[in-house]
This record gives structure tokens, sequence and C-alpha cells, in this order.
């Protein structure tokens, strides 16, 4: 698979491990993060990137409690495909 | 060179085992729970300092309990409080481990606080993270000892009254007072910016264990959004406002800089080395187990007194020279608190074969130093059994018709002889000498391990064989 390099910053929250909580949300200073309005499996509105404006801060990433649920890729990171989608 | 991507920290297991449900990526904090965030500034901490192969991780009891199921660590959970104490034992066995105590304000600031004082106090080369919500979280909001004035829990419905439940404890400042610490700092989980400095200071009370600086313990503010009943990002600011009033922020002590590393030294002695230093007679000897009339055979013994009279020391000598003679054999003491005065006394099994308890409640054989035990346990021997009693310190008799009785002066030999404590070891060559049950060669080499002064133990050779003698010119041959 052809490596590509990350022109801009992105953020990834997994849907079926956020809590709700909204750290993140509360925590992000450009303000990209919202709830979505569906469910996940266990009934949280789980935060999800707005698509446009993460600046690869980081600060999310600290906010949220969650081991796995938000992974934040700066610019610069070199990456194989699907990874980052 | 900057980290291009923040994801979960390798020092976490990829799944966790805790429930057989398929949710294996969560762990069971709920929304919104500081635990998640300590977490992951410890594993990130161990990852980057590459030290979770010789990490050993101690949970708790409370909410993080189960922090053995997420970090890729060696874990210990230990019972409620002694986390400092099972840390402790970790790393003097293995100083070269990293060994971090995570505690919440309940087991920590309550049940555990003389563990973790004396852990400070000695300076133990530990980490600890005191995750302090101002409530029993776990259990359901009940109040802890960090909760605030007029804070409403469960047990408080009223709000915490000083003059009913006192002031909230601050660890950071009484931990920050003793000598040893090397580093105590309370931070909070409020916003970016004191996480950002919560994180350091994880990294920093880890860092200074590897550089075996000593004992560092930080305090996190963390919010309990279920146990205060609030929305995880209204609990912030209540930590905010509430929390840090009471207990402020900031570096309480750092004295990382002054400090000289210092590493225990790993005490494993040898066998030998252990013989050496206990002064053990290794001598493998035995003898030969003597014959005996059916009635003394396996005796039960029960050997009474008052505290001070050697009782203990006459039922291990009996249980030793019963060894020596390769016998199965068994001593329990049971004793009051006094060294001398008070009652004591002790069970004894000399048996052929494996013993099933220690414990004698109907005896064989009761030897009664003071008139409160033969009163005591008289009854209980068992038919046919024996009696043997000091009869210079017993003025009545025993009123069972049915046993054996040896009445013997013991303490008045003992006298004759120069001490009065040898009258225990009167009592044990009585006993040899009367059933014959031991050969008094047995007691002499007895005698040079159960007598810890050397000195003593010629006085102690006269009173066997006094009281040997004594045992065998009173003897009963049915």
């Amino acid at each position: 698979m052809e490596k590509r390099i990350l022109d801009k910053p992105f953020v990834k929250v997994e849907p079926e491990l956020c809590k709700g909580c909204g750290l993140c949300i509360d925590a992000c200073p450009p303000q990209v993060l919202k709830f979505h309005s569906k469910f996940n499996s266990k009934g949280y509105h789980y935060a999800f990137y707005i698509g446009d404006g993460c600046t690869g801060c980081g600060v999310c990433f600290y906010a949220c409690p969650e081991p796995e649920a938000i992974v934040v890729y700066k610019k610069g990171y070199e990456y194989l495909g699907e990874e980052v989608a | 060179m900057a980290n291009k991507v923040l994801r979960k920290p390798k020092s976490f297991y990829d799944i966790y085992e805790r429930n057989p449900s398929s949710d294996k990526k969560m762990p069971h904090y709920c929304p919104g729970c500081g635990h998640g965030n300590v977490h992951k500034f410890i594993a990130e901490a161990l990852d980057d300092f590459n030290v979770a192969d010789r990490t050993v991780f101690i949970s708790p009891v409370g909410c993080s309990v189960f922090a053995y199921y997420y970090f890729d660590t060696g874990n210990i959970q230990a019972a409620h409080g002694r986390a400092p104490a099972v840390a402790t034992g970790i790393k003097r066995a293995h100083p070269e481990s990293i060994v971090i105590s995570y505690q919440g304000d309940g087991d920590l600031a309550a049940i555990g606080t003389a563990e973790i004082l004396h852990a400070a106090n000695r300076g133990e080369n530990l980490t600890v993270f005191f995750i302090n919500n101002a409530i029993y979280g776990m259990t359901g909001g009940q109040m802890a000892p960090t909760t605030l004035i007029n804070q409403r829990t469960t047990t408080t419905p009223r709000g915490r009254n000083p003059h009913n439940e006192g002031y909230p404890v601050k660890i950071a400042e009484l931990i920050s007072q003793l000598e040893a610490p090397v580093y105590v700092e309370r931070v909070a989980l409020i916003d970016n910016k004191h996480r950002a400095k919560a994180r350091l200071a994880v990294r920093k009370a880890i860092k200074n264990q590897i550089d075996n600086l000593g004992f560092s313990l930080v305090e996190i503010l963390s919010a309990c959004p279920s146990g205060w009943k609030m929305d995880p990002v209204d609990s912030l600011k209540w930590i905010e406002e509430a929390m840090v009033r009471i207990f402020p922020l900031g570096v309480y002590k750092d004295i990382t800089k002054e400090v000289e590393p210092y590493q225990i030294k790993k005490f494993k002695p040898s066998a030998e080395e252990i013989v050496e230093l206990l002064q053990l007679n290794t001598e493998t000897k035995s003898f030969e187990r003597q014959p005996v009339p059916e009635r003394y055979r396996n005796p039960e013994i029960k050997v009474a007194g008052f505290g001070g009279q050697g009782i203990l020391l006459l039922g291990a000598a009996m249980a030793q020279s019963g060894m020596l003679q390769d016998y199965y054999v068994s001593w329990l003491p049971s004793y009051g608190p006094e060294m001398r005065g008070g009652t004591a006394n002790c069970h004894v099994n000399i048996r052929e074969i494996e013993i099933g308890s220690p414990v004698v409640s109907d005896p064989s054989v009761l030897i009664a130093m003071n008139r409160p035990s033969l009163e005591k346990f008289e009854h209980d021997v068992q038919e046919g059994g024996l009696i043997i009693y000091d009869s210079s310190l017993v003025e009545v008799q025993p009123t069972r018709t049915d046993v054996e009785v040896l009445a013997i002066p013991a303490t008045k030999m003992a006298d004759e002889l120069g001490n009065t404590r040898i009258a225990n070891m009167i009592v044990l060559g009585a006993f040899a000498g009367y059933t014959g049950f031991f050969a008094i060669e047995t007691l002499f080499e007895t005698l040079k391990t159960a007598i810890k002064r050397k000195k003593l133990i010629d006085i102690n050779r006269k009173a066997v064989e006094a009281g040997y003698k004594f045992g065998m010119e009173h003897r009963v041959r049915k």
C-alpha cells in the first residue's frame, strides 16, 4: 500500500468506544468536536469531528478518559492508505 | 522528534478481559471519570520511560480496584488501604522494579492512613498517586475523610458538620511535613492547562523513582460525576469552585534536586547465611523412641501456669524433644498480653501419626504450675490421664480419682538448685522420668537450642536431671 504523509491534522473518535461525557467537546480549543445526533450501541450520543479545523493540539486526547476513543493525527504523520479516514 | 500521533499507550493491554461480554475495549469507569485521565497519563509515561516491563502496579480497593485488567505491567491488588505496605514489600524485594501505588481517598486517607504515613516517613522509593474526589465513589457517594464542609453525601444528608464529622483531611499538606518524601504536589483535572500540569506531575513522580530519588506523592483532584450527581463538564467546574479552595493546588515539597540517589540493597541471604545469622544448630541429631506403656503413647499435653514461669518454653521443649525422637509434633501457645503475671498455657501434641489439629481441649497429660490452672483444667483431663502439678505452689490436691497424679515441688527444688526460674525444666525432667517417654539425652540435646543464653544451659541440665530422678522414683508401674 502506498505510503502517504498527512497534510493537515485530523482527529478520529471511535463511536463505539465513546461514553459521551463531553469532556473533549468542552476542551477542544477550535470547537471542532460535537455530539452526534445518533446513539452508539451503548446509548450514548458519541462525539464526532465535524471534519474541518482540527489543529492537532491533542488536548482532546488528554481530556478523554477513555484509552482508545480518541486518536489525534498531527500534520506530517506518515500513514498507509485507509488508516486515516 | 515530536510524536505525530496520540493514541492509546502501549502500557495498556490491547483488550481488557474483565467481563465475559464482547465489550473488551472500554474500562469500567463511568463517563467523565478522572481515573481514565490519570490512567492515560501513567500509561503514557511508562511508555515514554520504557519501564512498563519492570513496573508493578498496586491497585487499591475502590473504583480503580480493576486497574490490573488495564495496565500491561506487573499487578497486585492490595487489601483496603494497604497498597503502600504491599508496595514497600515489592520494592524491598525487587529494588530495580518501578512500584506504583494507586489509591483513592477512601482507601488512602481513611483506612490506609497508617500505611501511607509510614511508607512516606520511611522514604520508600515509591510513586503514590492519590485520587481525591471527596467521597466514596464506588459504594455510592458516602462521606469520605476528604468530603468538604457542608458537602451533602448519602451519609451526610444535611452536609458535613465539622462538629460531628471533623474537617477534610489534607493529605498533600500532611505528607509534605514529613522529612523523607522528596516530591509532593497537588494537581486537579479541571481544564486543559491543569490537565497538562497533572500529566507533568505524574511523569515527574515516576521519573523520581526511576532515578532512585525517594518517595513521591501526587494528589489529584478528580471528578466523580456519578457520585456527585452532576454532568461531567459541570463536575469539572465544581472541582475548580469548591474543591480547590479547600485543597489548594501546587508543589508542597520538592527536594529532588538536593537528595542523593539511593537504591536499597537487595537482601537475599543463602541458606548458610541464614543459619549463621540466626545462630542455628544444624547438627541433625536424632534419638530412639522410648518404649512406653500404652497409656503414655501419643500424649496430648496441656501446660498451664502463670506468665513468667516458662510455660511456653516448657511446652516448646517437649515438642522439640518429641521432634528429636522422630515424632510428629505441634505446639500452640495461648497467652495474655503480659510478659510476667497473667495466665499462660500451651497445647502440645506428640504423635506417631500426622497431627490433624494442634488444639488440645481434652488433654491426656495436664501440667499445672499453679492453682488456678489445676482447678480450671483438671476436669478436662481424659480418664486414665496424667496430672503433674507443682505441689510447692498448689496447696490443694486434684479432686479427680480416675487419673494418675504426680505432685512435684518443682519451684522448691528449683530454689534449692539456686534459680527459681528453672522449675519448668524440673517438670520437663519429671515428665520424662515418670513416663519414660523421653530419654534424658534427648532432653539434654533439646536444651542446646531451647535455652538461648549459653551460660544458663548448665543449671538447666541440673534441673532436668533432678526432675528426671524425681520422676523415676515416683513411677507407677501398672
